[in-house]
């Protein structure tokens, strides 16, 4: 069971706080970002992956006593949003790691690691 | 105890963490891997009355464990590659399984300690599947109560099991890292086997022994760190002393009143040199440093020999590491020995709000008023301390300091 021969497939999704978005687009934040991709395709374990645009343009659907609820903006109101989503297959939990801490948005924002069922 | 039922324990000492470590590499089910193995164990109780201790106790109880997690999985009706795996492994000749006895156990322990579980699930989850302490005993430990430590276990696992943590030792560039955790989790091993938190006895000779083991086993991995050099140096300075902290009807006996030629001395040079080469690389940490205390203990011919204000200068270099109120709890008992046990007593009572459930608070309140004369108020903290004792030890040590103080 040393080598994993399994791959296990997570979801990564990328949060930072908003406000800080020229730092994302920044060239050095650009360069950071390739580089990362090119790792991912080096890899070939990426499956999906999205940039969203910002929280403000979010509309949340609720259903509550047969009635649909929209509300303008994301299901929860904090400083930090995400941002974009990367789907990955890879051989576990290391190795999703190391690649979330690849993502330039790891360095101000956070990655959130979620396996999919 | 019978000699079946004390067979059984002494199996369970040697071959729990063995045979929940091969069934999980075997079939990758925690869950499956613990239930097995606490039946195989259930069935020994039952059929070694009957028909006989084993020759081979450890041999029995791996195979009904392996058929029991079969059965397990049959019914579960697992894929045919885990089945298949898990069979296989009947085939395999009893001698030679004792030839890499650590290996699966090594995975697990790292395992236990990945630093995508939180600390306190790591060490929970290295007690449980280890050494098969109790889900009642690891919460005694922690102090936290039963409910709590059997959420944060079937966490841990499902977790394990959802995110595709390995079941491996780390690839070296990891090895340092993942090796902290490790350490924590073989020191609170110790320290439960050392004081124990339940039972008759003051020490569980069997836990503090799988320390031991542990500590080895990490130092001889990872040659060139210091901490688990310094971790091994500490616990093998306070095995020394081990023979003498409990007198004839199994009370603790203090520090100060330990017949210190009893203490084994070649143990203590032996430990002293392993710190002296953990030392040697000159990147102390919380180990070193309470192992550099534990030989200041362990090197004094009296006790009135003992380097008190180095050992309070040593917990001030704790401190820096590991700023805890249990830590500054033993600081203020240095203080008290230092300076005299008005100013100890000082100092406990700043960290006493952040001690509120810590059974050695009392305790060690009534030792410093004792030395401070003031026997009322021991008196009062002894009883305290009685109410709050772990272990049948501690109760006769304490019952006879509160005759001391309380003749009535």
């Amino acid at each position: 069971m040393d080598t994993v021969d399994q791959s296990i497939r997570y979801m990564l999704l990328i949060s930072a706080d908003e406000d800080r978005e020229p730092d994302v687009v920044s060239d050095e934040g650009m360069r950071r970002f390739h580089e990362w991709m090119a790792d991912l395709e080096r890899r070939g374990v990426l499956r999906a992956h999205e940039g969203l645009y910002p929280s403000r343009t979010a509309t949340t659907v609720r259903v509550r006593d047969g009635e649909v609820l929209r509300t303008d903006g994301p299901f929860m109101e904090t400083k930090d949003q995400i941002g974009g989503f990367a789907l990955i297959e890879c051989s576990g939990i290391d190795e999703a790691v190391e690649i979330a801490a690849g993502h330039p948005a790891a360095r101000f924002g956070q990655v959130e690691i979620r396996p999919v069922r | 105890m019978t000699d079946v039922q004390a067979a059984v324990a002494d199996a369970f000492r040697d071959e729990w963490g063995r045979i929940v470590a091969a069934l999980i590499a075997r079939t990758g089910d925690w869950d499956v891997a613990e239930e097995s193995a606490a039946e195989a164990f259930a069935a020994a109780l039952e059929t070694w009355p009957r028909d006989g201790v084993p020759d081979r106790p450890g041999a029995w109880l791996t195979t009904t464990a392996r058929n029991r997690a079969l059965d397990r999985l049959r019914r579960a009706k697992a894929g045919e590659a885990k089945l298949r795996l898990l069979a296989a492994t009947a085939d395999e000749p009893p001698g030679e399984r004792r030839e890499q006895p650590d290996d699966d156990r090594l995975r697990l322990l790292y395992t236990c300690c990945h630093p995508a579980l939180a600390f306190e699930a790591q060490v929970a989850l290295a007690l449980r599947t280890l050494t098969g302490l109790t889900t009642t005993e690891i919460a005694r430990a922690f102090l936290v109560p039963e409910a709590t430590m059997a959420k944060r276990l079937v966490r841990a696992k499902g977790k394990i099991r959802a995110a595709a943590i390995p079941y491996r030792v780390p690839p070296p560039d990891q090895l340092p890292e993942r090796t902290t955790a490790v350490l924590g989790v073989v020191y609170l091993l110790f320290n439960e086997g050392y004081g124990a938190t339940s039972g008759d006895g003051l020490m569980r000779p069997d836990l503090t022994r799988e320390a031991l083991r542990l500590a080895a086993v990490v130092v001889e991995l990872i040659p060139d760190e210091p901490e688990p050099l310094g971790l091994l140096a500490l616990l093998r300075l306070h095995d020394a002393r081990a023979a003498t902290r409990t007198g004839p009807g199994g009370e603790l006996v203090p520090l100060e009143e330990q017949d210190r030629g009893r203490w084994d001395r070649a143990a203590i040079a032996g430990a002293v040199g392993l710190l002296r080469r953990a030392l040697a690389h000159e990147r102390p940490g919380p180990y070193q440093l309470q192992a550099m205390i534990a030989a200041c203990h362990a090197v004094a011919a009296r006790p009135e020999d003992t380097d008190w204000p180095r050992i309070v200068r040593l917990y001030d270099q704790l401190l820096d590491h590991q700023p805890t109120p249990v830590v500054r709890l033993n600081r203020a008992v240095a203080v008290a020995m230092a300076d005299g046990p008005a100013a100890g007593l000082a100092q406990v009572d700043a960290v006493a709000g952040e001690l509120d459930d810590f059974r050695l608070l009392p305790a060690t309140r009534a030792d410093l008023l004792r030395r401070a004369g003031d026997k009322v108020a021991a008196a009062a903290e002894y009883r305290a301390a009685l109410a709050a004792a772990g272990n049948d030890g501690e109760r006769r040590y304490l019952a006879r300091r509160l005759a001391e103080v309380d003749p009535s």
